[in-house]
């Protein structure tokens, strides 16, 4: 298996810790990720906010790219995932938006063939449906049973162009933990609730109650763990944590893992493998070696 | 105390033309079907903060209230978590038509001046139209600054744990010229609306 990898902004930075388990997991299990060479951002939200359109060429830029490169794209982050599916879409349904699309890369004289565009993936459904959830758990060497997942989705990955899970229930992440071994909190009701993105830098306190609900109710359930699928979900669960306790008087230091994470350390991964380092809130794994079916 | 005003506006100064102009978008298509059911308010995450829920902008996009639909708060607490267009049952793109909404503030000049979610989304537009790339760090730091000092001593804790785990760089992000090219002309490309 071969994919062209889009990693975005977030995953230089702030998530870097991501990006590590994601190439060292996928290397593991053999799934091969090219690096889209020379990516440009994909806009995230702001463009939206400013100029939808010229956000979709910037996007469209990178589809051309993988598509010389032949392969399909693999985008980890929620907001690139997002965009890209938003001008695929707008290619595919031929609209006003989508034939401008076209017209804006000829005339920037970038090759784009509309017939046969890059399909764009996500991580987490290569993992579950196209290696498939059998032949992971035939890779399993540790099994993590202190572990009480809780399975946070976050609102973009799911909405509205994903053709891979329900737009308001997914249970893709729920159905992978508990193929692992590992206890998930499936009744979690806010898996898709918004953490506020960029809010918490913006109108911090709007920011921190929607993350304090979305600790709050985890702890509530039982959980040890959060498991997480989007950079900037994770980036404010986790970086904003301390300060939430102080505001609302609680005690959590709950870890917030990427499901990348959790996925590694089952196969057997090391915590420096996976990027533990790079986490403020180190989970407690409570593993025990496991014979391999 | 509050100014002494009317609270009622008559037909002839609602502006119907606005309400034209967004049912004629791709994003607002279909406003006009909307059956006022509250969905949408009901399953936002912000709209306990907003001034007008999105079921009522999208009323009053309808009927015409230009001002006070551009001038709301209302369109920039949208955090974007397209939670109303995934639960409105008429298929209105919700999210879609509040980032058609905040475009016209901006382009009209209506957008609150010194509300940091314009200012960010700006800075946001510029970082990447020149360097092709984000470097978080850099863009989070600029905001604060613009938006008060005060915020700046606020953030701190949370540049430390960055800082703790490694998480923080100051390398410029930016891709290479020849993309730097091609990203500018694409740019120029005059099929858009607005800057």
């Amino acid at each position: 298996m071969k994919f062209a990898y889009y990693p975005g902004c977030s995953l230089k930075g702030t998530g870097r810790a991501y990006e590590k388990s994601l190439l060292n997991l996928f290397k593991a299990l053999d799934i091969e990720l090219i690096e889209i060479p020379d990516w440009n951002c994909c806009g995230a939200t702001f463009y939206m906010s400013i100029n939808e359109e010229k956000g979709l060429f910037m996007t469209a830029r990178n589809l051309s790219i993988a598509q010389n490169m032949g392969l399909d794209i693999v985008a980890p982050c929620s907001a690139c995932y997002l965009n890209l599916l938003k001008a695929v879409n707008a290619i595919e349904e031929g609209d006003e938006v989508g034939r401008k699309i076209l017209k804006a890369l000829e005339y920037a004289n970038i090759s784009f063939d509309p017939t046969y565009i890059p399909e764009i993936r996500h991580p987490l459904e290569i993992l579950v449906d196209t290696y498939g959830v059998k032949k992971l758990v035939k890779k399993q060497v540790v099994s993590l049973d202190h572990l009480n997942i809780v399975p946070y989705y976050g609102c973009l990955i799911v909405r509205p162009y994903t053709r891979f899970d329900h737009h308001t229930y997914p249970t893709k992440m729920d159905f992978l933990f508990e193929s692992l071994g590992t206890r998930v909190i499936s009744d979690y009701p806010l898996k898709t609730r918004c953490c506020g993105g960029t809010l918490t830098g913006t109108i911090e306190e709007i920011g921190l109650e929607l993350n304090y609900l979305l600790l709050k109710e985890a702890i509530r359930r039982g959980g040890n763990v959060i498991a997480t699928i989007c950079p900037l979900c994770h980036f404010n669960l986790e970086m904003f944590q301390d300060k939430i306790e102080r505001a609302y008087g609680k005690r959590y230091g709950i870890p917030i893992l990427y499901f990348t994470h959790i996925v590694g350390k089952a196969i057997g991964l090391t915590d420096h493998e996976i990027g533990i380092d790079n986490l403020l809130y180190k989970p407690l794994w409570g593993e025990t070696k496991r014979e391999v079916v | 105390m509050e100014e002494i005003r009317p609270k009622i506006k008559f037909e002839q100064q609602l502006k119907r033309d606005f309400s034209y102009k967004v049912a004629e978008t791709l994003w607002g298509k279909n406003v006009f079907t909307c059956i006022q059911c509250g969905n949408c308010s009901g399953v936002c995450p912000t709209s306990i903060y907003m001034d007008y829920t999105p079921r009522r902008i999208v009323a009053m996009v309808r009927e015409g209230l230009k001002e006070d639909v551009l001038k709301s708060t209302t369109i920039w607490l949208c955090s974007s978590c397209y939670s109303c267009t995934a639960h409105c049952p008429q298929g209105i793109k919700i999210t879609d038509v509040m980032y058609g909404l905040k475009r016209m503030a901006i382009e009209e000049g209506y957008y609150p001046k010194n509300f940091p979610i314009p200012i960010l989304a700006k800075d946001f537009y510029d970082m990447v139209r020149e360097n092709g790339r984000i470097t978080e760090f850099v863009l989070a730091t600029k905001l604060l600054i613009k938006t008060g000092m005060r915020r700046v001593m606020a953030y701190m804790p949370v540049g430390m744990n960055l800082w703790r785990t490694g998480r923080t760089s100051l390398k410029k992000e930016q891709i290479s010229n020849k993309g730097r090219k091609e990203l500018k002309k694409l740019m120029a490309f005059q099929g858009g609306v607005g800057r």
